[in-house]
């Protein structure tokens, strides 16, 4: 077992008394003063993590474009420099190898963000495309780059404060750089609420997280680990790949076919994906609540109610803190049936006991709408 | 501090024998570890376990942690508090989060550690 990795906010996780452990091979820090603390934080204020382990890759040059069209679903032709937007890299099968962000960086300059466990897969697969599409160069900048995310309803006012007021104008998906400092301020996030991305070099992340810590303190910013970040995501609807979503599974079967965009020309997975468009799909990933007593977890089964066969797994579960109640993602075998409607009854099987769940629309949690954002 | 009115496991559990009765509870320690708790799995009262078994579960935001009985004995009462309130096995898992309590069928308690021996053993890592 090789010795795990850890950010270059290591040091500031230690000091701020974070509990850590193993993610995607770094050492990271899980909470601090704990979950339902930090999620209600980022729910009411804001919070701060340490996503320093996703990985960044540099895609640019004359043929980025073309290249970044035939790998990912979504329309990168579409994407105005400024701008972001969620897209993944498929199997030809059309299910997920990895789930990413595409920012456009300059006409021919973009920047994938990747999850760290697919890191080095995904960088292959960009480079062997880039041997045949000439004229891109692939360069991965994980190595070198940390990402802070400051999520929550006053996290605008604090990184403004931080960055600059220009941070504050930007809308969702939208994100500015800031080149004397190799910066990087989006407005995204993976929690549901208002907030942004920063990519900062390495060697500034730890003056940039002090200062952020510092300056939002009074606007009650907390740092956040990643127990938070899963209840907080999962609140929110958002699919975690490699958990949720995997080579199993694909993007219209998780519910996110508006990530493929079919008047673009050929991309990878799209014969697959049009026909489960013509056909449908068995396997559907739906939302679900507990009504009864219990949690139901990862790996628990999920059954529909009067609906012989239709099953699965649950792929993601948790208690909900902002909820109040138990919640999760279940992949269920649809045959050749439709998926089942919001509110349908079903039940989950927990240490031997069964449990009443509801199915229910994702997300479970859509934020309450403000100006701005 | 860890009391020492009382008996514990290596699975963390604390255990007062008290007149043919034995509360259960999981220690400071366990509760620490497992972080905030959030749901409490009970057994129902007049039911039966024999020694080892497992008798409820004890959730947290992020794990699960089941609960097992270091001794044989009938389900007398449990703490129906933490219902409403699981919180407290974090706030006050000596007290107020107690978690079950047992009419003894004589069947053990074996190889529990006294107050020392479990603060020796935490220590040891």
């Amino acid at each position: 077992m090789t010795r795990a990795l850890r950010t270059v906010l290591y040091r500031c996780h230690v000091e701020s008394g974070a509990r850590f452990g193993p993610y995607a091979g770094y050492e990271m820090p899980i909470q601090y003063q704990g979950v339902l603390a930090e999620h209600r934080a980022v729910r009411e204020r804001a919070g701060m993590f340490d996503v320093s382990h996703m990985g960044e890759i540099s895609v640019r040059g004359p043929r980025a474009l073309s290249l970044l069209q035939g790998l990912t679903p979504n329309n990168v032709d579409a994407l105005a420099p400024g701008r972001a937007h969620y897209s993944a890299l498929l199997t030809a099968r059309g299910t997920f190898i990895d789930d990413l962000l595409v920012y456009r960086l300059g006409e021919e300059d973009f920047l994938l963000v990747v999850n760290a466990a697919s890191r080095a897969r995904d960088l292959e697969l960009v480079q062997a495309a880039a041997q045949v599409e000439e004229d891109v160069r692939v360069d991965d900048l994980s190595g070198e780059t940390a990402l802070i995310a400051v999520q929550g309803p006053e996290a605008a006012g604090i990184v403004a404060d931080v960055v600059g007021s220009e941070a504050s104008e930007l809308r969702y998906y939208s994100f500015l750089q800031q080149a004397s400092e190799g910066r990087l301020v989006s407005r995204t996030g993976y929690t549901g609420e208002d907030g942004f991305e920063i990519y900062t070099p390495n060697e500034s992340a730890e003056t940039l997280w002090l200062e952020l810590l510092e300056r939002g303190g009074d606007r009650g910013l907390v740092p956040a680990g990643l127990g938070a970040r899963d209840t907080l995501r999962l609140e929110a609807g958002m699919m975690l790949c490699g958990q949720d979503i995997d080579e199993t599974t694909t993007p219209i079967e998780a519910g996110l076919s508006w990530m493929v965009k079919w008047k673009k020309g050929d991309f990878v997975g799209r014969e697959a994906l049009a026909r489960q468009r013509q056909g449908g799909c068995r396997h559907r990933l739906v939302g679900f609540e507990v009504v009864g007593r219990g949690i139901a977890r990862h790996g628990h089964r999920l059954t529909v109610s009067d609906r012989p066969g239709c099953a699965g797994p649950v792929t993601s579960g948790a208690f909900a803190p902002t909820l109040g109640r138990a919640i999760g993602i279940a992949r269920v075998d649809c045959g050749d049936g439709d998926v089942p409607e919001p509110g349908a009854a079903a039940s989950v099987e927990v240490r031997g006991r069964e449990i009443a769940c509801r199915i229910v629309k994702l997300p479970f949690y859509l934020r309450p709408k403000t100006s701005g954002g | 501090m860890i009391p020492d009115d009382r008996l514990y496991t290596e699975q963390h559990e604390w255990l007062k024998l008290e007149d043919g009765e034995a509360v259960l509870g999981i220690t400071d320690f366990a509760q620490q570890e497992l972080g905030d708790v959030v749901f409490v799995e009970m057994p129902a009262a007049g039911q039966a376990f024999e020694a080892g078994f497992e008798i409820g579960a004890i959730e947290s935001v992020k794990a699960v942690a089941e609960i097992y009985t270091p001794v044989g004995g009938t389900v007398k009462e449990t703490n129906s508090q933490l219902e409403d309130a699981p919180e407290l096995v974090n706030e006050d898992p000596y007290g107020e989060g107690w978690l079950v309590r047992l009419q003894l069928s004589g069947e053990g308690p074996d190889d529990l550690m006294t107050a020392s021996e479990y603060e020796s053993l935490l220590a040891a890592g």
